[in-house]
């Protein structure tokens, strides 16, 4: 595959890294030291050039490229820049966005901006945030059909309470499915009446609300979660991680130091309570207890205040911290000094797209124990195999083993039931051994 | 000191609302006709308000119109149509000397003051009344179905039907409504201001027809009682949608059957909804009707005091005696007592009407309330400041402004706890900013203090007068006619009437039915110095 990457920044050259081994790499960047620096590092061919000039894209041969990746510091070049190549040329195209008002729009359209895939970096970061705090029993988690959707897997262990019970008996959740079960590296499709062991793991799909719930009652008492997240720094990525943890059932409390930003925060968030003052003010930590937090997240927006405010929270007692790291050299460093989790956003996206460039067209797609199994999330069309009959006797007819894990429409979550119909249009969130995962995904 | 309005602008418009009356004043004639009345009092009211509207419009032929010269448009709008309104009350009392014999010169209207107070007291639809005998023997059913006819014309309001019919006003329209619509801002349910006019009259007009025909309907099937026929069907639509409260029966509904008070009580309700809301409903989707955070805080609020108000009644809690000023005897006491004890019917459906009917400040009576015991009374002295929802033609302090003043509330407690938090208060699913809380807090507050400050003001005058009113009276009088409602307690009750008053507390409650209907501060605006000068 010929693959061309406009803007070589971190994030741009974290991904060049990652293809140039298996893929024919070009990277148009418009700093001539860097150009240099990346035809002697990396084993691709960087041209200097303005990646939205098309006299550029055709110098590189755009229209026999198969996918252009515009990972530029800027939203509105990157969305220029796939509009562009979309004009001349038929290749896949990815853009990385900051603003998620790009990204909204794009959804409502996928071949909006003509951009085929749109990568927000706030969003991936805050979603990679949330998956540390939203679950920390989980061993994997993922999101669907924009965070409607969640995946997770599970270790039983000997202490949990379903240990011994049947899946009837542990499924006491109305929107949640139970989708594999891990069994001495077997992989088994449960049913009604299979037996939960405590060395099993379990994979569940669900909305993120009965997912979370699902880990508070898999874990043994002792490890519960208290639910108490508090939030430093009231930045775009802390926004996010506010809203998808109310989204799961955790208000979190956050701090912002802004008035007219904190006060745009407490309207767009009404389950969250907001504070407005600095995070670094030990009076104020200890006033309002912020040691009893579960987890803080520190989001500010420079590295060192973070780390500043994941010290001090620490100190005052809370248990664990996760901090947004901007500088990718910093992360162990800071790791190393106390905080628990570093994020670092530019590599959650690099691997993002790296991850999307590798498993191809699906929507969106996670990888179950080392790529045995997949689950898959896919947009129904009209002359799908599954359209028009209950989903009892349209599995049937599938002849490989799936299950249906959940159902979006227009937006709205729906229990997938065996008599539940599915019409075209709608999201379905499916798990398949990973064998049968391409024809599955081009059946349906 | 230079006058910085363009007063000829404000006066020239309420020259053509004035022209614009004499058209409404026709169907006061139609009726004298088919009653075979004398048309006395009525032509020489067109001819008047006609003459004075035609030459106030000479004034200027470019009004402009801004906030400052809306706000003076829209007060000495109401002013001009009260005394218009006088009119036909004058002229059947006195005559027109020379040309017209009087018709009923006994009538209580033949005094200026009493006759602007029920004129008044109709176009703002407050519904307190001076009429010495209410019915249509003492007055010609014209000038009785007037009567009820101003208080239509006020309800949805006289400034927004004329910005719906004069294309000049389309632009000054929404500063001229928000004037004088009731609550905080208007909703534009078009992006034409006079076509949102023409939709809020427009089901004003249609939900009045739709209450008429169902009266008249209970009439023909023989369920309504005695008194009602074509005239009281049409009498009681004009003031029901209106929160008006007006009635040519001494009795108000009381003179008739439980099926007419089960049927006007829904109506009140609508009257004392949002008319937006009730435009959705019609429109679009009535489940998100229920959804409207007012709307149910305006049913809740009547649920609570009709549940209250049952019990008391049911379980017989009547005053014990006649109290001063009542309008009824003992005997009347007992056989309510009588009635009310038997089954649970009776109590809930005077509970129900009358909180509907004191909460939507329409002013309506199925039963003489003054024969409660204290806590039923106190709890419609209460329900006299919780008003109608916002947009609605409901008076008073709306029910909009009390949720957001129990948020502000609950937010002071909670942010004394936690100092640094920030809470916006929402409503639905939007956030007030602050300087709309400020200025619903300031109305709330400065609203509760004109209420005090009034009550005062009349104590004082009923004593210099030497008119003996109890505490009760007094201040129930002040809050009714301030929130337009209508009837207050004992000698101002249902039955009642405010004759008892000096002049001069009239004129002085002719005040505050004038501010309550613009909500205080418009007309309030106009007496500064500042709104004056540069």
């Amino acid at each position: 595959m010929r693959v061309i990457i406009v803007g070589a920044g971190q994030v741009g050259e974290s991904i060049a890294a990652d293809l140039s081994g298996a893929h024919d790499v070009v990277i148009v960047e418009q700093d001539p030291d860097r150009v240099e620096e990346l035809n002697y590092s990396l084993d691709v061919l960087a041209v200097e050039g303005d990646g939205t000039n098309v006299s550029v894209l055709d110098d590189v041969d755009v229209a026999d490229a198969d996918m252009v990746i515009a990972s530029t510091d800027d939203d509105e070049t990157n969305i220029v820049i796939c509009s562009t190549v979309k004009a001349v040329s038929d290749a896949f195209t990815i853009a990385r966005v900051k603003n998620t008002e790009y990204l909204r729009t794009w959804r409502r359209s996928t071949t909006a901006f003509g951009i085929d895939f749109m990568v927000c970096t706030y969003l991936e970061a805050a979603e990679s945030i949330v998956r540390v705090v939203g679950l920390p029993a989980a061993r994997d988690a993922d999101l669907f059909a924009d965070g409607r959707v969640e995946m997770a897997e599970f270790d039983v262990g000997p202490g949990s309470p379903i240990a011994g019970q049947t899946v009837a008996a542990a499924d006491t959740y109305d929107s949640l499915t139970f989708a594999a079960l891990v069994r001495d590296e077997e992989m088994l499709i449960p049913t009604g009446s299979t037996q939960i062991q405590a060395s099993d793991r379990l994979v569940v799909i669900g909305t993120p609300r009965s997912v979370r719930s699902f880990a508070g009652d898999v874990a043994p008492e002792d490890d519960a979660l208290s639910g108490d997240v508090v939030i430093i720094g009231g930045s775009e990525i802390g926004y996010h991680v506010a809203r998808m943890l109310s989204d799961r059932g955790i208000s979190a409390r956050l701090i912002e130091r802004d008035p007219d930003r904190a006060r745009w925060l407490a309207e767009k968030l009404p389950d969250t309570m907001v504070m407005e003052t600095d995070a670094t003010d030990i009076e104020f930590l200890e006033r309002e207890h912020v040691g009893d937090a579960e987890v803080v997240v520190a989001a500010l927006d420079s590295d060192e205040k973070n780390l500043l405010a994941s010290l001090l929270a620490e100190r005052v007692g809370a248990e664990r911290s996760v901090a947004v790291i901007d500088q990718a050299d910093y992360v162990e460093l800071f790791e190393a000094v106390g905080i628990d989790v570093g994020v670092n956003p530019r590599e959650v996206v690099a691997e993002e797209i790296t991850r999307f460039t590798r498993d191809g067209g699906a929507e969106n797609v996670a990888l179950i124990e080392n790529g045995r199994a997949e689950v898959l999330e896919i947009e129904i069309a009209a002359d799908s195999p599954l359209v028009g009959e209950p989903i009892r006797e349209s599995v049937q007819s599938l002849s490989v083993d799936v299950v249906i894990g959940a159902i979006t429409r227009g937006g709205e979550y729906v229990v997938p039931r065996g008599e539940t119909v599915i019409e075209s249009g709608d999201h379905v969130v499916l798990f398949v051994e990973a064998e049968h995962a391409d024809e599955v995904s081009s059946r349906l | 000191m230079s006058i910085r309005v363009d007063y000829r602008a404000s006066l020239r418009l309420v020259g053509t609302v004035l022209k614009l009356l004499s058209v409404p004043l026709l169907l006061p004639v139609v009726v004298a006709l088919a009653y075979g009345e004398t048309l006395a009092p009525f032509l020489p009211t067109i001819a008047v308000t006609f003459l004075l509207g035609t030459s106030l419009e000479r004034l200027t032929d470019d009004p402009d119109i801004r906030a400052r010269e809306g706000f003076l448009m829209v007060a000495t709008t109401w002013l001009a149509v009260a005394l218009v309104g006088t009119l036909p009350y004058l002229i059947e009392a006195h005559g027109i000397p020379l040309l017209i014999e009087p018709i009923h010169p006994g009538s209580t209207l033949g005094n200026p003051a009493n006759a602007l107070f029920e004129a008044m007291s109709g176009f703002t639809t407050t519904g307190a009344t001076v009429l010495g005998s209410i019915n249509v023997t003492d007055h010609t059913r014209g000038v009785m179905i007037w009567r009820q006819l101003t208080q239509w014309l006020g309800g949805m309001g006289i400034v927004v039907l004329a910005v719906a019919i004069l294309p000049e006003l389309s632009v000054g329209g929404a500063q001229l409504m928000d004037a004088e619509a009731p609550g905080p801002g208007i909703e534009k349910l078009t992006p034409k201001i006079a076509e949102t006019a023409r939709v809020l009259w427009g089901a004003y007009f249609m939900i009045t027809v739709v209450e008429i025909l169902l009266l008249y309907g209970l009439d023909l099937a023989g369920m309504a009682g005695p008194n009602m026929d074509a005239y009281n069907a049409v009498a009681h639509g004009l003031t029901t949608m209106p929160t008006g409260g007006f009635s040519p029966q001494a009795r108000s509904i009381e003179a008739f059957s439980a099926a007419v008070q089960w049927v006007i009580i829904p109506f009140m309700v609508i009257a004392g909804t949002n008319f937006a809301l009730v435009w959705q409903a019609v429109a679009g989707s009535p489940r998100h009707v229920f959804e409207d955070t007012e709307f149910r805080g305006y049913l809740g609020a009547m649920a609570v005091l009709t549940a209250i108000i049952t019990g008391l009644l049911f379980t017989g809690g009547f005053t014990s005696g006649v109290p001063a000023g009542a309008t009824f005897d003992a005997a009347y006491l007992q056989e309510y007592a009588r009635t009310l004890s038997d089954s649970l019917e009776p109590s809930l459906r005077h509970a129900l009407f009358q909180a509907v009917s004191i909460v939507t400040t329409t002013g309506y009576a199925s039963m003489d309330f003054d024969v409660w015991g204290a806590p039923a009374q106190y709890a419609l002295l209460f329900a006299m400041f919780v008003g109608g929802s916002a947009g609605s033609t409901g008076g008073s302090v709306k029910v909009i402004r009390w949720i957001v003043v129990a948020k502000v509330i609950r937010r002071e407690l909670f942010t004394s706890a936690h100092p640094e938090a920030v809470r916006p208060v929402r409503l639905g699913g939007n956030t007030l900013d602050d300087r709309a809380i400020r200025g619903i807090l300031s109305f709330t507050l400065f609203y509760i203090s004109i209420f005090f400050l009034a009550s005062f003001v009349l104590f004082l005058d009923t004593t210099r007068a030497g008119v003996d009113f109890t505490v009760l009276e007094v201040i129930s009088g002040a809050a009714s006619t301030l929130g337009n409602v209508g009837p207050a307690f004992y000698r101002l009750g249902p039955m009642g009437s405010y004759l008892q008053f000096p002049d001069s507390s009239k004129l002085f409650m002719v005040g505050l039915m004038w501010a309550g209907r613009l909500e205080i501060l418009p007309l309030l605006v106009c007496l500064t110095p500042e709104y004056w000068r540069k």
